[in-house]
């Protein structure tokens, strides 16, 4: 009798193990060592502002038991981070934040890496972008502004000339799509950081700029920039004043205007390759966290992000699709390197 | 006397017994930044970016997060000077113009008065240029936005010329010298297309090649190979060790009233345009050259050759948060960091900010003179200390030395290759030494060299492809004639003699 109780006890006890197995087996991983946090771009950028705001919200609320440090790894548009993260196969303790350059860089320059690489674990936004002009100009459209555009389109020197972040990227290739689909034709210059092409256009050093919500914002409560249209297809939804009379929603999307171009940059988080689902997830719940917080939602809401998250598989469908799309572009705009 | 009132204000902010004590540990950590080369000020304040952002969400928080990482900044200004001085290893980019006069002092035994005249007119120059934000923000900011692609060339031009035919080599040397500088500025991506270029297929070669690391390797490798062969002898063993060498120094700085105010003058333009720290102090340097009755005796240790270089680079990195503040443009890498942070709590840096976030401003204003009053204190108390390393023998010193370059190599990309490349680079500052070849040129080209290349080629798109774009308004063309003249300026001097002499 008692060596019967002894075994149905052994037995349960073993099935109780059984069913908790998965679950703590599932819920399981965690870093065991501090996370390095990867921006393929230089510090005060837009993804570095990104990340280190992650990094302080996750620091904030506790929301990690090891540390987190931010490592900017900008060199080669990019290729220098993502490189990194493609040699490090296997290492659950490194994320890294990417934009465009994702898909521009290894077009463009020819480095080998590609987003099949890496592993996808959260969109965290997308960053919109705006067609501005100087506020002393007379074009109040998008359609004001194309027409003279295309009217001065004939002599190389009195073309627009548009400012934008960097060669071959987000903001040359909306540059080329516009061109492509109005038959304008601009001057691109290239400038090291947003910050200073919002400057340069309030400068009149040049006549437009496709500047995210963030860079430009400034300049136009002041009065000193005019947003023209929003390459998002649907208007940006924040409705509380930024100037006296207009908030990011009464910019009016630039499809409505007839320009049909839309652009929306990723702004997601990745690991490397050949982690373990769990590791991935692990991620996934902490950053779902920090998008829970009031500290994200106002930072959305500065920049005027658009909030789509997504992760798993739709979040990998959504990458394919976009790098295609990246592909198209700089294809015929002839940015892809031989 | 509106900005007066308002600064009052900001004094009342800034003297709070928190605020003051974090801007003593802000100006210490500084210090130690500045020390260390490779972890310069933007990678200090970034670190401590997230530390700041629960600070910054208690009311008048944001002001409390601005004086610490703003004070670590104040203190990787004066810290930079430190090993330039004592070791010919510039901590910051902004201090390679300090070793040229401030090491040959050490050497001479006079760390000491090389040390508080570095950090008495870092002083002098960020007290001229926050006296110049308080009371003629709105008029600077104005200036600034004259600035487009043109412009910025000019002003690079100006840097380059006011360096070549300074050096005692010939200026044959200083140019090839330059140009290879350019050659290695041009490695990596190229800024107008894209491309990458003179990489050979390395990855490591993405980046170009780190200022950072060229300099820890010419100036402080090369220099440990030359005293080695030069037989183990370290000359500051004569340093003085009492607070005496402060107060001596002190009674002396006053001769250079027109050095300290012209290189002010120069590092707050630099400042605001924005150019940076580091080719303010360039040029000032080359114009105190120039200008000086003592201008032959340059590079042999002369105080003046201090005073110049860092009352510019101060001023410059001082007026450089104008435009940050202003215009959302940085400055300098540690003020992009600093934007960062503004964006991150919540702020808005741009026209408005001096109307909507008045005290959150005035606070900052007010803690520029307090914070560089601090820096001045704790710097200066520490100089007996500091000029004591040099009397540690240099059989000790050097391989610690060594240690400390690696790991700052190592640190500005976490790449072992930038170590190796410091050792190449260690190689070639002694093989320029012995050749009498001139390391400073080299560097700044290093420095400024893509800055400028892209600069020109947005110019060139703007206009292009015609050169008058140079003279194409008054401003560019006073910068550019003024690069032309002081270019040509030796050959006008040698004429001038030639002809004297007949």
């Amino acid at each position: 009798m008692r060596a019967d109780t002894r075994n149905r006890l052994r037995a349960g006890l073993a099935a109780a193990v059984l069913a908790l197995a998965p679950l703590t087996g599932f819920a399981a991983w965690e870093p065991t060592k501090t996370v390095e946090f990867i921006v393929p771009a230089g510090t005060g950028g837009g993804a570095d502002q990104m990340a280190r705001i992650i990094q302080s919200i996750i620091a904030k609320h506790n929301l990690m038991k090891q540390s987190m440090v931010v490592v900017n790894k900008g060199g080669g548009a990019g290729a220098e981070g993502f490189l990194d993260v493609k040699g490090a196969k296997g290492d659950p303790h490194k994320i890294i934040i990417t934009l465009s350059n994702l898909f521009t860089t290894p077009l463009a320059t020819g480095v080998p890496f590609n987003w099949r690489d890496l592993t996808p674990v959260q969109m965290m936004a997308l960053d919109q972008f705006v067609l501005w002009v100087n506020a002393e100009t007379p074009y109040k459209t998008s359609k004001d502004f194309i027409n003279e555009g295309k009217a001065r389109s004939a002599d190389p020197a009195k073309r627009f000339k548009m400012a934008g972040t960097g060669s071959k990227q987000e903001d040359q290739i909306i540059t080329v799509a516009i061109e492509q689909k109005t038959g304008l034709k601009f001057t691109y210059i290239p400038f090291k950081g947003g910050g200073d092409v919002a400057v340069q256009l309030v400068g009149k050093h040049v006549d437009s700029s496709v500047n995210n919500p963030i860079e430009a914002v400034a300049q136009w409560r002041a009065g000193k920039l005019r947003p023209l249209c929003v390459f998002d297809p649907k208007r940006m939804p924040y409705k509380t004043k930024v100037t006296d009379t207009q908030a990011w929603s009464d910019i009016p999307t630039c499809k409505e205007q007839g320009l049909e171009v839309d652009y929306l940059m990723l702004r997601g988080i990745f690991m490397a390759a050949g982690v373990t689902p769990e590791q991935v997830q692990y991620y996934v719940d902490v950053l779902k966290k920090v998008r829970e917080t009031p500290d994200w939602k106002d930072f959305m809401e500065k920049g005027a992000f658009n909030q789509t998250a997504l992760n798993g598989k739709e979040y990998a469908d959504w990458v394919a699709k976009e790098e295609a799309r990246h592909v198209a572009l700089m294809k015929a705009a002839g940015f892809i390197a031989k | 006397m509106e900005e007066f009132q308002s600064l009052m204000q900001g004094f009342v902010i800034a003297l709070s017994l928190k605020n003051v004590v974090l801007m003593f540990a802000g100006v210490i950590l500084g210090v130690i930044i500045g020390v260390l080369p490779g972890l310069g000020g933007a990678n200090g304040v970034a670190i401590l970016l997230p530390l700041t952002f629960s600070m910054a969400q208690s009311p008048g928080g944001t002001t409390s997060a601005i004086i610490l990482l703003s004070s670590i900044y104040w203190g990787a200004l004066f810290g930079g000077a430190i090993t330039s001085i004592l070791f010919n290893i510039p901590g910051e980019p902004w201090s390679v113009a300090t070793t040229f006069d401030g090491y040959p002092l050490a050497q001479n035994g006079r760390a000491g008065a090389a040390l508080t005249a570095a950090f008495t007119s870092s002083f002098v120059g960020a007290l001229v240029a926050v006296i110049m934000i308080t009371f003629l923000s709105p008029v600077v900011a104005k200036f600034a936005l004259e600035f487009g692609p043109p412009e910025f060339f000019a002003v690079y031009l100006l840097t380059f010329c006011a360096f070549v035919g300074m050096s005692k080599e010939s200026p044959f040397k200083t140019i090839a010298s330059m140009m290879l500088g350019f050659a290695m500025a041009a490695v990596g991506t190229d800024p107008v297309t894209g491309a990458l270029r003179l990489t050979f297929g390395h990855m490591e070669l993405l980046n170009g090649f780190d200022f950072l690391v060229a300099v820890i390797g010419l100036f402080g490798i090369g220099e440990i190979l030359l005293t080695l062969e030069e037989g183990l002898e370290f000359r500051g063993t004569k340093a003085k060790l009492n607070l005496r060498v402060v107060l001596d120094t002190w009674k002396e700085l006053p001769r250079y009233w027109l050095t300290s105010l012209r290189s002010a003058a120069v590092g707050c333009f630099m400042g605001i345009v924005p150019g940076g720290a580091t080719p303010a102090s360039f040029m000032s340097y080359g114009v105190a050259r120039r200008f000086s009755k003592d201008g032959e005796k340059f590079g042999t240790g002369m105080v003046e050759g201090v005073v110049a270089p860092e009352t510019a680079a101060h001023a410059a990195g001082t007026s450089a948060l104008l435009p940050m503040l202003t215009l959302g443009v940085p400055g300098s890498p540690t003020a992009a960091v600093l934007l960062g942070g503004l964006l991150i709590w919540g702020l808005q840096p741009g026209p408005l900010l001096f109307v909507e976030q008045k005290d959150f401003v005035w606070g900052l204003i007010a803690s520029m003179y307090l914070g560089n009053i601090a820096g001045l204190i704790v710097v200066l108390t520490c100089v007996p200390l500091f000029a004591a390393i040099l009397r540690i023998p240099f059989a000790i010193v050097a391989p610690v030395i060594m240690v400390i370059c690696a790991i700052g190599a190592f640190t500005v990309h976490n790449a072992i290759f930038d170590v190796w490349m410091m050792i190449v680079f260690g190689i070639m500052g002694y093989v320029f030494k012995k050749l009498n070849y001139p390391l400073a040129p080299l560097v700044l080209a290093i420095v400024l060299g893509d800055r400028a290349e892209a600069s020109f080629r947005q110019a060139m798109l703007v206009s292009q492809g015609d050169m008058s774009i140079f003279f194409s308004t008054p401003l560019v063309g006073v910068l550019t004639g003024l690069a032309m003249f002081l270019l040509l300026w030796p050959v006008v001097g040698a004429l001038r003699t030639r002809l004297k002499g007949r």
